[in-house]
């Protein structure tokens, strides 16, 4: 009975499972964004002239300071759950808000990347989009659908470090009883984990 | 064996970590800077999965939990090589 915690309140739980759990969760979404790398190997494979002349407009630069960002912020994360662990809950919010502030500018800067291409009419289901050929159409398609896909899940990984990170503020997450904290920062790491493949497939392969 | 032993990372280590995929990051751009022709995807992909298998066994505190979270990453991990090895069979070779 080793792996129940019963604290003071005769409370049950179960931190190893609650993360086995999440990890369950981030398995599906490894096969999710996994479906999706598989329509672009194939893509690839058969327009990869194409692809490589539409890579040549997205901003290799802005694809770096969004890896840079994402990065950091991971890092932050784990660095707030040593916070928690060491019962400096001052700390962590600390190290909680920096990854909240880099996930700000990542969405800006996906803001003004967005921007700047629905501007020049390079859209899905644009004028512009149907006179590109099917390579392109595809590269572009994925463009959209990945990194949107991926932004979805980023701004939803904000949502909950923001909650978690008013629990740490209250002392409701701390010291004993962090595992929220720690299930937020898995799901963080794993919107990091897919953004190291996107960035080099979307923005390097030129 | 589960066992509840809660181990501290230090701040230093994640510190550490941090700096290696920012370097591994430079590392990506510079190779594809470089025209390895055919060869620039395979470097930037194993440089993306040596990235990807950092963040999971530090960041994502894989080294230090029980053995069953890494066998059934390997697990997972190793269906999805074989949905593709699958994939590329059939779309190749046919």
């Amino acid at each position: 009975m080793n792996r129940m915690i019963m604290s003071r309140d005769m409370e049950h739980r179960d931190d190893i499972d609650s993360r086995l759990g999440m990890w369950v969760f981030i398995f599906t979404e490894i096969l999710l964004f996994g479906g999706l790398f598989l329509v672009y190997a194939v893509m690839r494979s058969k327009y990869s002239h194409e692809f490589h002349q539409a890579a040549l407009h997205l901003n290799t630069f802005v694809g770096a300071l969004n890896t840079v960002v994402l990065l950091i912020s991971s890092a932050t994360v784990a660095m707030s759950i040593t916070a928690v662990q060491k019962g400096n809950n001052k700390l962590a919010v600390r190290f909680l808000l920096i990854t909240l502030i880099c996930a700000c500018i990542f969405l800006i800067n996906k803001y003004f990347e967005w921007g700047h291409k629905i501007r020049i009419g390079l859209y899905p289901g644009s004028d512009l989009m149907i006179t590109l050929n099917h390579g392109s159409i595809m590269f572009f398609s994925l463009y959209f659908f990945m990194t949107g896909l991926h932004m979805l899940h980023l701004i939803i990984g904000a949502i909950l470090l923001t909650v978690i990170t008013f629990r740490v503020k209250r002392l409701s997450i701390n010291r004993d009883h962090y595992v929220l904290l720690e299930n937020g920062g898995l799901y963080w790491h794993l919107v990091d984990l897919i953004w190291i493949f996107l960035f080099p497939l979307l923005y390097l392969i030129t | 064996m589960l066992s509840e032993t809660t181990h501290i990372i230090p701040y230093r280590t994640y510190f550490v970590v941090l700096i290696t995929l920012l370097v591994l990051t430079s590392a990506t751009i510079t190779v594809t800077w470089i025209d390895l022709s055919a060869f620039t995807v395979l470097c930037a992909l194993l440089i993306a999965s040596f990235k990807a298998g950092i963040v999971m066994k530090y960041f994502m505190h894989l080294k230090f939990e029980s053995s069953l979270f890494r066998i059934l990453v390997i697990m997972v991990l190793s269906i999805y090589v074989l949905v593709i090895i699958l994939l590329f069979f059939d779309y190749l070779f046919r």
